[in-house]
């Protein structure tokens, strides 16, 4: 492993599978990662011997996911709210079907690290979009919004703090992409008020997950739920559409696969967006989604000291057109 | 007005806004001085609004790209995106 982190995540795991035991055995996991493991594509692969489970970082970004034989433990960034943490857990367990059930609502420490533990699931093969579960995560998605959220105690989704997060990481960067950073500033300061309870929307204060791309679906005991609830919580659903949303705005979705997606979500009775108008609702979410996508992705451009690309030259001429369409009457 | 055919009693129809005389015996039919126009042009809006490619099923924002040819479906850096916050 890589990281003394790492390593005290691993032997966790190993603990919670052995506890398990076999029992989740029958999921059609694979027991040896193929080194493509994680959503993110970035596996590294270190293999046990025969008597331990393969272990695989998953990801290590603000978070750190390890997974060890059929269990994932996550290591969530310092300064997260435990309370809220453990709603969102609780939430989990009460939506089977929707959300990937965590092994246990206990928040576990590691390193002064909130931890959770979690059953692994099958991701998304990503080399083909059109193949993948695009129907079955707008079902989801629309099954999700459709809970009371009354009953679930949910803190506020944590979607729209992710937009100044994003563009405050534009600061670090060098005046080689001062012209870039300063378009997307300008997007930014365009957008509306961002609520984090979607306190204004059609759907204030409904279950959103707050964070929703491919890489946030896996198949667990056949089906496919929905993982990562770091973000989950009451606020505005239409957020949960916004990603896919800004990426066909963008130019870089396949708008028959967005028709797919949105079609299946309305066809699943998703009520974040009326099928009449839907662009109505999604307008404001996708608008912040793609200043927080330009920002990230010219963020990662500068931390590996590049040019942009063509996908981020994209992003960024969307935020161009944000800013200016906002100024006109 | 006789019809210059067959000379038979021609009656006046407004079809949609364009004046036609027919022949009550040969049914011939007589356009007045630009109607054969009208009626060609009622028949390209006709065509123009059941042959032209419709519009995206769901509409797309003010601000959206062009969607000539989309750009990323097969670039790494949009698969990459696809699967990360």
């Amino acid at each position: 492993m890589t990281t003394p982190l790492a390593e005290r995540l691993s032997r966790l795991a190993r603990e919670h599978a052995a506890s398990a035991g076999g029992a989740r055995r029958s999921g059609g996991i694979p027991e040896e990662p193929d080194g493509r493991a994680g959503p993110d594509g970035r596996a590294a692969t270190a293999r046990g011997g025969a008597a331990t489970p393969a272990v695989a970082i998953l990801k290590d970004t603000r978070v750190l996911v390890v997974r060890a034989g059929d269990v994932v433990v996550k290591a969530h960034p310092e300064g997260t709210d435990e309370a809220a943490l453990t709603a969102r857990l609780r939430a989990a367990l009460a939506l089977p079907g929707v959300l990937l059930p965590p092994l246990t609502d206990r928040v576990e420490h590691v390193a002064g690290r909130p931890v959770t533990v979690w059953p692994a699931g099958e991701p998304v093969e990503p080399s083909d979009p059109a193949a993948a579960p695009w129907e079955a995560a707008a079902g989801l998605l629309a099954r999700l919004h459709a809970v009371p959220a009354a009953g679930l105690a949910l803190p506020p989704s944590g979607g729209p703090a992710r937009v100044p997060r994003a563009v405050s990481r534009l600061d670090a960067l060098d005046g080689a992409y001062a012209g870039p950073a300063a378009v997307i500033r300008e997007a930014f300061r365009t957008l509306p008020v961002l609520s984090g309870a979607g306190g204004t929307g059609p759907g204030a204060g409904r279950p959103a997950h707050g964070d929703w791309h491919l890489g946030q679906i896996v198949r667990y005991e056949g089906e496919w739920v929905l993982i990562d609830v770091d973000d989950l919580g009451a606020g505005d659903p239409a957020w949960d559409l916004a990603r896919p949303a800004a990426w066909f705005a963008t130019g870089l979705l396949d708008p028959d696969l967005w028709g797919r997606f949105l079609t299946a979500y309305l066809d699943a009775g998703g009520s974040a967006v009326s099928r009449a108008d839907p662009w109505r609702e999604l307008d404001a979410p996708a608008r912040a989604l793609t200043v927080q996508l330009a920002a990230t992705a010219v963020a990662a451009a500068g931390a590996e000291g590049r040019p942009l690309d063509e996908v981020e030259q994209a992003l960024v001429s969307s935020c161009g057109r944000i800013a200016h369409a906002a100024v006109r009457p | 007005m006789r019809c210059p055919k067959c000379s038979g009693n021609m009656r006046t129809y407004d079809r949609n806004g364009v004046h036609i005389e027919q022949c009550e015996n040969c049914r011939g039919i007589f356009l007045d001085y630009g109607e054969l126009e009208t009626l060609a042009r009622v028949e390209s809006q006709w065509s123009q609004q059941h042959y032209s490619s419709p519009p995206p099923p769901h509409g797309g924002p003010a601000w959206g790209a062009p969607h000539h040819g989309h750009r990323g479906h097969r670039d790494r850096g949009f698969m990459g995106m696809l699967f990360s916050s």
